[in-house]
């Protein structure tokens, strides 16, 4: 406890010496490629004007319990406050945690089965109400129905002590806060009870559901239409599927907000919704708009054009997500039953051809191993000569087929979703490069949909119909080692069917995960990720492909521009636009 | 069935003198009168050229590879550009040795990926119709010579066969085929299963039109005469009704084709043909649709190809009814 303490102090002290204005030596007003990366952009604390964003599909849902896009996490800080959030910085810092509503961050029990967090006083709802501890749990409360709010993530569902509580819209209690696992003994005071010990409980804490929602105000799946914001802006106006507008919210004090980052620069954010993606682009690059808010990279079109012309790439900024391409090695199905064959597809694989698939240096970077490298406690470890020979060691798969009693290769199929041409080139290229050591590979497609439900993630299916390589991908759901690595490694997590990991099985990771959910102290945690990853790459369980890229493009008017680590997009909370 | 005398443009200028008293007028079959009337139709003979020319391709595709392009399936990362992933040079990467230009991403060579394609679209095409045009031919026939409760139950069952979904039967046959199976394993089961689903469904088309055309042969003198002279059903059905049934199938079958390249190209397009890195002209487009905007000369050859055998088939088709039945015209 006392090092979590410590660790908060630590992190606001290096808050204070990056905090963005723009004396501040981390930051650039001049137009390159990457500006936008680990620095400020055009720092400016000039407020006013309109930031333009545009969608290209629609919203999952504005409703703080029922979001689970990235995009919608980042922007969402607009209006309202979680307990913990991202600091709104460039570089690493983006990717750590630092109190928003709460006054600090979460203070566990020994056991890490407790959790605590004192609200800060004096922050107020768009009408003027204080927010209270009470909202928050109700805000929690009603994000546990899955009936109601199907889309949010379900880590409260999965982690509280709920004790058969399902819904506000079912409590008995007269104030509808029945839930147990939830204690608010004064107005200030928010106590998780876990069921299980949890070190990251500061990452649910940030949340989106931990937004206060006045339950006086709430119209379950209506409550979407009007938000009541406790952030820096407040809806204005909004069309379900078509646009909306975000006006300042006069009872926001930035005072009550030192920890965060928020700039609150742009009187005004109109968000258009259902724009062709194409369009979103053009109008980037003539000035009409300001954001894409899907954070997700330009269209290919467009991608083209950017990177082959200086004065566009200048504009552009190539950002790191949490997310990794790669391929899981079945060690059901012979003869990936024995390591050495597992270390020969390894060797043998052609990781530029990986990379390549996947958009070259622009779609991501070669991976030599598991965690992406914006996820806090991240290390190299390149076991398999990806960084050394990136096109593939046919000499050492060799030396591992002979050692695997395969001297001359063997076949075995490999299966992607049959939607992503991008997964179709990696299994090509994967064919062509196994091919050279006498590895043949039967290439099986199947539908995305039903990939995880009925194939590749079935393990009986994928054992019966010998999938022995198995192309797939995994983001993070917030840059942690944790809600990377836990459901794709942890053997535990494996269902019938329905799955993300689809075949690592390893004691010894599994061990380290329990580790690393009871050590509370961060430092300590994210020393033990990389153990895990080096673990999986031991075992040959995977062949790490592509540490995914976006290519972002910031049009000249914005100031305060950069990409958030936490997000893996540009930080929608701290730019403003040139006056 | 007589034939109607041929004043042709060459005769015109002989004298009638010379036909009365030559008095050679040679009788011509029914196929030398179609022939002639082929030989005039300069778009149905061109048509016809195009078709042996990509028979001839198909069949030696592995010469012309190796000759003109590269192996189908070999990368060249060289001719495209790391960042963009997009062929380098003008045309998607036309060159010398990349005569179509490159695939984007991995740089195969699309000439050779469309000359073997066409292997594949033209073997599903002629054995998917060779298929249905015999099973077509004898159901019609039956049912249009035998009649009664015969044709009955077989024109019903053309009915249920053409209300067929074909299309979401085939994907989702395509869909479940098991790697190994009838002794075939792999791409060749899955052309076996492809032909089989083409051909099968596709026959109510053929055998109605022979139905209708038994049902007019029945009645007609030749038959009546032969029917009365003492002939049996399967004599009759074989010497008077089945030659003149010839044309029609002929017509047919070579309209059928087309068609079924288009069907085999959309099942390739849709993901359900062949498994990757077989090249086939539906699954190229399939793949290019991605790049339209950077390359879009990445669609142009297979498409090309597509339009080109379906135009040629048609128009040799057209013209070979024109020539066989006139008075379809």
């Amino acid at each position: 406890m006392v090092s979590a303490i410590a660790l908060s102090a630590a992190i606001a002290l290096s808050l204070a010496a990056c905090g963005g204005n723009s004396s501040s030596n981390k930051s650039t007003t001049k137009a390159a490629f990457n500006a936008g990366v680990n620095k400020v952009f055009n720092a400016s604390d000039t407020k006013g004007g309109t930031l333009r964003f545009a969608n290209s599909g629609d919203w999952d849902s504005l409703d703080p319990a029922d979001t689970y896009y990235g995009y919608s996490w980042d922007f969402i800080r607009n209006y309202g406050r979680t307990l913990t959030v991202f600091k709104a910085a460039p570089g690493a810092a983006g990717a750590q945690l630092v109190p928003d509503l709460a006054e600090s961050l979460g203070k566990p029990s020994a056991d890490a089965k407790t959790w605590t967090y004192k609200i800060r006083k004096g922050v107020k709802f768009e009408d003027g109400t204080v927010v209270t501890s009470k909202d928050v749990k109700y805000a929690v409360e009603r994000s546990l129905d899955k009936d109601t709010f199907p889309n949010g993530p379900t880590y409260f569902n999965d982690f509280l002590d709920l004790q058969g509580y399902t819904s506000p819209y079912k409590d008995t209690d007269p104030n509808k806060l029945g839930l147990k696992a939830i204690e608010t003994p004064d107005d200030n005071t928010i106590i998780f009870h876990l069921n299980q010990p949890f070190s990251g409980m500061d990452y649910f804490a940030q949340l989106p559901a931990t937004i206060p929602v006045p339950a006086a105000k709430d119209t379950g799946t209506k409550y979407k239409e009007h938000v009541v914001s406790s952030g820096p802006y407040m809806f204005q106006s909004n069309q379900l599927g078509k646009s909306f507008t975000l006006a300042r919210n006069k009872y926001y004090d930035p005072k009550t907000d030192p920890d965060s980052g928020r700039k609150a620069l742009p009187d005004k954010m109109v968000v258009e919704l259902n724009v062709n993606a194409d369009d979103i682009d053009n109008r980037l690059i003539s000035g009409a708009l300001d954001i894409a808010i899907e954070g997700t990279g330009v269209q290919p079109a467009s991608q083209g054009k950017i990177l082959n012309d200086a004065a566009l790439k200048a504009k552009a900024d190539s950002a790191v997500i949490a997310r990794l391409w790669f391929t899981v090695l079945n060690a059901d199905v012979a003869p990936l039953d024995n390591i050495h064959c597992r270390k020969a597809v390894l060797y043998a694989a052609d990781k530029t051809g990986y990379q390549r698939a996947y958009g070259g240096s622009t779609g991501g970077e070669i991976a030599t191993n598991l965690l992406p490298p914006v996820i806090p406690g991240f290390q190299k470890i390149d076991l398999y000569e990806a960084g050394t020979k990136p096109d593939g060691d046919t000499a050492k798969a060799k030396q591992e087929l002979a050692a695997c009693g395969q001297p001359n290769g063997f076949s075995t199929n490999i299966s992607y979703r049959a939607e992503r041409p991008k997964e179709k080139a990696t299994a090509e290229a994967l064919q062509q490069s196994l091919a050279k050591v006498g590895i043949k590979l039967t290439i099986k497609n199947y539908p995305l949909a039903d990939y995880t439900k009925l194939y590749a993630g079935k393990p009986d299916y994928a054992k019966a119909n010998k999938l022995g390589l198995m192309i797939y991908g995994w983001g993070a759901d917030w840059p942690d080692g944790f809600g990377f690595l836990q459901q794709i490694v942890d053997s535990r997590v494996i269902r019938p069917a329905g799955n993300t990991n689809l075949g690592v099985k390893i004691p010894a990771v599994d061990a380290l995960i329990d580790k690393a959910l009871k050590t509370t102290d961060q430092a300590e945690r994210e020393k033990i990720w990389p153990e895990i990853d080096r673990t999986v790459m031991e075992n040959a369980s995977m062949l790490p492909g592509v540490w995914a890229k976006g290519l972002l493009f910031r049009p000249s008017n914005l100031t305060n521009v950069f990409v958030n680590d936490g997000f893996g997009m540009y930080d929608y909370v701290t730019i403003g636009v040139k006056q | 069935m007589t034939a109607p005398l041929e004043v042709s443009g060459s005769d015109t200028t002989a004298t009638p003198e010379a036909v009365l008293q030559g008095g050679d007028i040679v009788g011509r079959s029914l196929g030398q009168i179609a022939w002639r009337r082929l030989k005039r139709d300069k778009v149905a003979l061109t048509g016809a050229g195009v078709v042996l020319f990509l028979i001839l391709v198909a069949i030696l595709a592995p010469w012309i590879v190796k000759l003109l392009g590269h192996p189908p399936n070999e990368f060249h990362y060289p001719v495209v550009n790391a960042d963009t992933q997009v062929p380098s040079g003008k045309y998607g990467g036309v060159s010398r040795h990349f005569l179509f230009g490159a695939e984007p991403v991995n740089g195969r060579d699309l000439f050779s990926r469309v000359i073997y394609g066409s292997r594949i679209s033209l073997l599903i095409a002629f054995l998917a119709t060779l298929l249905s045009v015999v099973i077509g031919a004898v159901m019609g026939v039956v049912a249009g010579y035998f009649g009664g409760w015969v044709d009955t139950i077989i024109s019903r069952l053309m009915d249920i066969f053409l209300a067929f979904p074909l299309l979401l039967f085939a994907i989702a046959l395509a869909g479940v085929v098991p790697d190994q199976a009838f002794g075939l394993a792999g791409n060749n089961l899955r052309i076996a299963v492809i032909i089989f689903i083409i051909g099968f469904f596709n026959w109510p088309y053929v055998g109605r039109v022979i139905r209708g055309q038994t049902l007019s042969l029945r009645e007609r003198e030749f038959v009546e005469s032969a029917r009365s002279l003492g002939a049996r059903g399967p004599y009759i059905l074989a010497r008077e009704v089945l030659p003149n049934l010839v044309a029609p199938i002929l017509v047919y079958a070579t309209l059928l084709i087309p068609t079924n390249v288009l069907f085999e190209a959309a099942l390739s397009f849709l993901g359900v043909g062949l498994r990757p890195p077989q090249a086939t002209w539906g699954g190229m487009i399939s793949d290019a649709t991605h790049w339209y905007q950077i390359d879009p000369w990445f669609m142009v050859s297979p498409g090309l190809a597509i339009f080109v055998t379906v135009l040629a088939f048609n128009l040799f088709g057209d013209g070979l009814r024109d020539a066989l039945d006139p008075r379809a015209r």
